[in-house]
């Protein structure tokens, strides 16, 4: 997962993108078999405590998904945690540093 | 299994990735404001109620919307939601042509903008749908897009 934290105008802007198949569950392969649902189901995102991102996803989001968001109350040099969990049990978490824009 | 992965990726994906993470608003994006006019389908109205149970919806011209108009590849549509009504406690966003209408949802929690942008997957054009609880109250706007390409991959 890549995740870029830029604070600018007091608010900090947060663009991040994961690699991940997103597989929705529907589709086949070349022999006609069902490739099993693979997909993040929770992305979450905590500063200094408080969870900052709470967004529940599915098959409808595309592979590999980019999202962004932002919050407020947070300054450079600030850690932002942002993990995500999938359908598997499969999960990831980043920490990264809030820089200046 | 159509397009090859390698051919897609040297075209469409490379210029995606890059102009996403540059910030670059992708051509064909049009910035509306409350969206079209289209009343929820059964299928939507069925996800929200299951979501936020059976509140009120209203349609609201403060909930911006931007998506393109004509999405060459369903499997990649880039899409952005904010709100300037108060209080907003969650934004979900719905595709009704898809399989599962519910695409996903934002809790928009003390510190949280509402303001989230992503990259969704809509099986064929159609209606996407945008809810924002604010207060008791759900608010709603829409805009169709157009798909070229299905992005289910079925």
């Amino acid at each position: 997962m890549k995740v870029r934290a830029i604070l600018r105008d007091a608010t900090v802007q947060v663009k991040m993108l994961i690699k991940h198949p997103m597989e929705t569950g529907r589709r086949k392969d070349e022999e006609g078999n069902i490739l099993p649902a693979h997909y993040i189901t929770e992305i979450k995102a905590v500063c200094k405590g408080d969870d900052v991102f709470r967004a529940e996803v599915g098959p409808g989001v595309s592979m590999d998904p980019y999202i962004s968001f932002a919050f407020d109350g947070a300054n450079t040099g600030d850690t932002l945690t942002i993990s995500w969990k999938d359908n598997k049990g499969e999960s990831e978490t980043l920490d990264v540093v809030i820089s200046g824009a | 299994m159509g397009i090859s992965r390698r051919h897609f990726l040297k075209t469409v994906g490379g210029s995606i990735a890059c102009a996403t993470l540059a910030g670059v608003t992708l051509p064909g994006s049009v910035m509306a404001k409350g969206g079209d006019d289209h009343a929820l389908s059964d299928n939507v109205n069925a996800a929200v109620k299951a979501k936020y149970g059976a509140l009120p919806i209203e349609k609201s011209d403060r909930i911006q919307i931007k998506a393109p108009e004509i999405a060459e590849n369903g499997a990649f549509v880039p899409v952005s939601v904010s709100t300037d009504l108060p209080g907003v406690t969650s934004i979900s966003i719905y595709a009704d042509a898809n399989f599962t209408p519910i695409v996903a949802s934002f809790d928009i929690l003390p510190k949280t903008r509402p303001d989230v942008s992503l990259r969704i997957r809509m099986a064929k054009t159609s209606n996407m749908d945008v809810i924002v609880k604010a207060g008791d109250k759900l608010y709603r706007a829409s805009r169709e897009v157009k798909v070229t390409i299905g992005g289910c991959g079925g």
